[in-house]
């Protein structure tokens, strides 16, 4: 049987969602995220170098139809700017789609949750997929599911950290109560990582430093790939129950 | 006239219609998003909407983002 994440009667070909920031330049990101096999990436929305036209442009190496283009809202810190910039991203005719971040701390880069609520249910009632960008707090992924999210995206640890999943028992929590898909965003570092958050049942994974900012990128978006593949592969055979004891794998029978 | 663009003062001698400012900039209108005094210009409105004087004008587009 097909294993298929499907958001909104949307199919995804891939379980990695990656994000465009901090490569070197628009061929390494290009690169990187050929390996890593994502189709949906994540873009930023900014206003345009009018001063310089000659400027390459993202999409000129991330051709929209051939990858879902998932606009964020990073930066904004008010509601008001959340739904400027979602609506904007909307306008440009390119996606439906929003990870929509209400930032409520500079230096933990947390969300404001309670605005982010607010912001979730004006855009879904607008016909806006959202992605929120959260907590990892059951209470919250459980409103922002009731709120209209189409899927919602705790976080494993602050953005760009690195540090993986911090609280796997409350990923846990979400995941058991979720009607809608949960997307671990934000925090992973390496591939077993993303492989613990598909090992406890998460959709997908999305990241962005994790790769660019890795000694070898497009290395890394491979090994994110395969790490993706394992865990969620791992979830859907069930593991074995873990044991305090010994249970010999060979048998004693036989032995002189 | 002069217009407010992306945060700068931008003359321009023919401001005419929102389409006409993204010919002058030599923007592809497919692949971007325009306010106008803080109000989104529909692209279907793009050859019809006119601008005057002083009006705050951003255009946005898609860049690296996580």
């Amino acid at each position: 049987m097909e294993d298929k994440l499907i958001i909104k009667g949307i199919e995804f070909n891939s379980r990695l969602w990656v994000g465009t920031g901090k490569y070197k330049d628009f061929e390494e990101t290009k690169k990187a995220i050929e390996a890593s096999g994502a189709d949906v990436v994540t873009v930023a929305v900014r206003r345009v170098n009018i001063i310089d036209r000659k400027t390459e442009n993202l999409l000129d190496y991330i051709d929209p139809k051939k990858y879902k283009i998932l606009p964020n809202t990073a930066g904004c810190y008010t509601v008001e700017d959340a739904l400027r910039y979602s609506r904007l991203a909307r306008e440009s005719g390119i996606s439906d789609l929003i990870k929509l971040e209400v930032i409520g701390d500079e230096r933990t880069l947390f969300p404001d949750t309670i605005g982010l609520l607010e912001a979730t249910e004006i855009l879904a009632k607008e016909g806006s997929i959202v992605f929120a960008y959260t907590n990892d707090d059951p209470v919250m992924a459980k409103r922002l599911e009731n709120a209209g999210a189409a899927a919602v995206m705790p976080l494993a640890a602050p953005i760009g950290s690195g540090l993986g999943i911090r609280n796997p028992y409350n990923i846990k929590i979400i995941l058991e109560q979720a009607k809608v898909p949960i997307i671990v965003d934000a925090g992973v570092g390496t591939a077993s990582d993303v492989a613990i958050a598909m090992e406890l049942g998460c959709d997908g994974v999305l990241l962005n430093t994790a790769i660019a900012g890795a000694k070898d990128p497009i290395k890394m978006a491979s090994a994110m790939k395969h790490g993706v593949i394992a865990g969620r592969l791992a979830y859907l055979a069930g593991r074995m129950p873990k044991r305090l004891y010994a249970t010999a794998s060979t048998t004693i029978e036989g032995m002189l | 006239m002069r217009l407010i663009l992306n945060g700068d003062n931008f003359e321009t001698s023919n401001p005419g219609t929102v389409r006409e400012l993204l010919d002058e900039l030599k923007i592809m209108p497919g692949r971007v998003a325009v306010e106008v005094n803080l109000e989104i210009v529909r692209k279907a409105d793009y050859e019809t909407y006119k601008l005057g004087e002083g009006d705050k004008i951003e255009i946005v587009n898609f860049v690296g983002g996580g």
